[in-house]
């Protein structure tokens, strides 16, 4: 491969790290607002929220980038550039996702601590903000780390609309090499690259936030917690 | 925002072409990926590290990677090596194969979750390797895996639209064509992405309605 | 900023404070408390006593507002609490202060905090102050230097002293105590008895107890209530109850435990 081949690959890979970047936190946005939704008291707003995730789950991410693409422009008038059209179909279908894992780690709190806040006089809010959320958190980077991997993969899908990502710079280098084997080899290996910087980061992070919530040393007098739900209910996003 | 309830019309035809195609690919991809994904999760429980090292690496990179670009790679790699498949073979491989990695682990999970009695009884009963497998492990195993493993079809299912990439004529791509040829893309994109929401949604209830069944 | 209720209007020893009328729980077809009625007069210390399962703890809590009655109403210090909108519950949650069998205390934040953030995001105190109160109230149950360790790094028996520094906190006019020694190790419960009695006997505090500790009960409480099948069956001076009870089932009950 020449210098000029390896050019093209570069450019690919930042385009993949922004459109990651951007989709994971509109995805992380979705997740906790729609996550922390389906929790509320009203049911009107539980429902909303859970229509939403049982839409977005259902729905296929390649189907929605189509959707993006094609059909938001002529019905609603406006065109995005395809570094948005992209963030936004991966941000919305992924952050559906990570909903769940919000729910999950939420409902997985020890309900006494629910009520312990409730005996504090604490509002609705204050409890989620103040006792809920600090310790869904940590519980919750597990299972975001898997969903980042496959958001990851899913950004391969925006090369489907020709954008200059990673995967579409393989195509590029297969056209002018008229040979496939090394070019998607190489390809391959930098996503699982990527994959596994990820995944490094992610757990450094979930030590931290553990440590920062003194669950490091655990002794007796609390109880047992189960794991959250989240963990195994949310495969990996549909487009892997 | 304008709706052609006539592109509708027009497209249906070609629309029950593509669930066809779709359903296909499910239904295969989902049998090689059971199939693979207990060889793995066998082969990960091997005596030797020589196995275990080279199985978990190799699902370990399958399962990090984009399936696109493992499509690409098997559809425009194959024939360099001589091997030729049509283009839904090819698709159905990838798919069985990436999603593989994933049943393996629901197998893992399933195996360890069966009691260590089991297998100290296995072994006061003096049950050769294989009986102990077959008769009393995967079996218990089995009742535990559904669920899961029925998830990863419905995950399955979300990504045949992928297989449009190499050729294939799955939904998706019989929505692109019939929108490419009459330069209609709202009807048939917007006919599809439903008709998803709607199967995914009605084989998550079936799910959970045999799951309710192997719980008891 | 808004000082509590309790400093408002402190309520005159010996008035009604709390009272239940007519309440009926039912937990599907298992009824807990049939037409409950009784009352709590300010300042006074009432225990619950009464085999398990007979609906002592679902007065506590229907008290602190985490299940609601079937029927019938509950008022404190006048103020009725169902029906009642969100709003008004919360203010008369803050005349209440409640300590759990499972302590509750909030894993993520460290002992002082545990302590001083109801004060400061409730009540609206200042950081300071309420830092200053939490440190009094640590120094009253005897872990003035545990400030900065996590709930988790405690043992039960300090875990429990903590939640009661915590509900204290709040400055309530009463203080529910839900079998506050159940879950603790035989060894650590006398601290924590010992804490409580303190607090029986210099405070003002409106106390009611659901407890296991026949001893205790005896020794800090100016009314034993015998609780039987979602009824009171039986009501008195602890020197009563515990020496001449009328009620045969009483007796039978106090044979078991004491």
């Amino acid at each position: 491969m020449t210098s000029g081949l390896w050019e093209l690959v570069l450019q690919g890979i930042w385009v993949t790290v922004q459109l990651l970047v951007l989709s994971a936190l509109v995805a992380t946005a979705v997740s906790f607002v729609v996550g922390v939704a389906r929790t509320h008291r009203l049911w009107i707003v539980r429902f909303l929220a859970g229509f939403y995730t049982e839409v977005f789950r259902g729905t296929s991410a390649l189907i929605m980038i189509f959707w993006v693409f094609f059909v938001l422009p002529p019905a609603f008038g406006w065109q995005l550039v395809p570094m948005w059209a992209g963030t936004l179909a991966l941000g919305l279908t992924y952050g559906a996702y990570g909903a769940e894992i919000v729910r999950g780690a939420l409902g997985a709190v020890d309900p006494a601590q629910r009520e312990g806040g409730i005996a504090l006089s604490f509002t609705p809010w204050q409890r989620m903000r103040l006792i809920l959320l600090p310790q869904a958190v940590p519980e919750m980077i597990p299972p975001f780390s898997n969903l980042l991997v496959e958001l990851l993969k899913g950004t391969a899908l925006v090369s489907v609309m020709g954008m200059g990502d990673l995967a579409f710079s393989g195509n590029l280098v297969r056209l002018a090499l008229q040979e496939s084997a090394e070019i998607y080899t190489y390809i391959l290996l930098i996503y699982f690259v990527i994959a596994f910087l990820l995944t490094r980061v992610m757990r450094g992070l979930e030590r931290q936030l553990k440590a920062g919530v003194g669950k490091a040393p655990r002794k007796t007098g609390t109880p047992p917690r189960r794991a959250p739900e989240g963990a195994d209910a949310v495969k990996v996003g549909g487009g892997a | 925002m304008q709706w052609d309830w006539g592109a509708v019309a027009d497209f249906m035809p070609h629309f029950w072409d593509g669930l066809l195609v779709t359903l296909q690919a499910l239904a295969l991809g989902s049998v090689i990926s059971f199939v693979l994904g207990l060889v793995w999760a066998l082969l990960m429980r091997a005596p030797s590290r020589f196995v275990r090292w080279p199985v978990g690496a190799v699902t370990e990179f399958i399962r990090n990677t984009p399936l696109l670009v493992q499509l690409f790679f098997l559809f425009y790699v194959l024939p360099e090596w001589n091997i030729t498949f049509s283009a839904l073979t090819t698709g159905v491989v990838a798919i069985g194969l990436h999603y593989s990695t994933y049943t393996m682990q629901v197998y893992r999970a399933g195996i360890e979750a069966v009691p260590v009695g089991q297998w100290e009884a296995a072994t006061a009963l003096n049950l050769p390797p294989r009986r102990t497998w077959t008769a009393v492990i995967l079996p218990q195993a089995v009742r535990r895996v559904v669920p899961a493993l029925g998830n990863y079809v419905i995950a399955m299912l979300k990504d045949t639209p992928m297989l449009m990439a190499i050729t294939v004529l799955d939904m998706l791509g019989e929505a692109r064509l019939f929108a490419q040829q009459n330069f209609q893309f709202t009807e048939p994109l917007t006919v599809i992405g439903v008709a998803f929401i709607l199967i995914s949604y009605l084989a998550s209830v079936l799910l959970r309605a045999l799951e309710r069944r192997l719980v008891r | 900023m808004k000082e509590p209720a309790s400093h408002a209007n402190p309520p005159v020893d010996g008035s009604e404070l709390i009272r239940f009328d007519h309440v009926t729980k039912r937990f599907g077809s298992n009824t807990v408390l049939d037409g409950l009625d009784f009352s709590v007069d300010a300042g006074k210390h009432v225990t619950l006593i009464g085999p398990s399962g007979s609906g002592k703890t679902t007065i506590l809590r229907l008290l602190m507002t985490l299940v609601k009655p079937d029927e019938g109403t509950i008022t404190v210090a006048g103020d009725q609490l169902f029906p009642a909108s969100e709003k008004q519950v919360r203010e008369v949650r803050k005349k209440i202060g409640m300590v759990f069998q499972q302590f509750n205390l909030f894993p993520n934040m460290k002992v002082l905090r545990n302590i001083t953030e109801a004060p400061v995001t409730v009540l609206g105190m200042s950081k300071d102050e309420a830092e200053q109160r939490a440190r009094e109230l640590l120094d009253l149950v005897g872990l003035a230097d545990r400030c900065d360790a996590y709930p988790t790094q405690l043992s039960g028996g300090q875990q429990q002293r903590v939640a009661i520094a915590r509900a204290l906190a709040m400055r309530p006019q009463v203080l529910l105590l839900d079998e506050v020694t159940s879950a603790l190790d035989p060894e650590l419960v006398a601290g924590v008895l010992d804490v409580l009695r303190d607090i029986a006997r210099t405070t003002d505090i409106t106390m009611l107890c659901v407890t296991h500790e026949m001893n205790f009960a005896r020794d800090i409480s100016d009314q034993v209530l015998m609780f039987d099948s979602g009824h009171v069956i039986e009501t008195g001076p602890p020197e009563k109850i515990f020496g001449d009870p009328e009620h045969e089932r009483t007796r039978e009950f106090l044979g078991a435990v004491l």
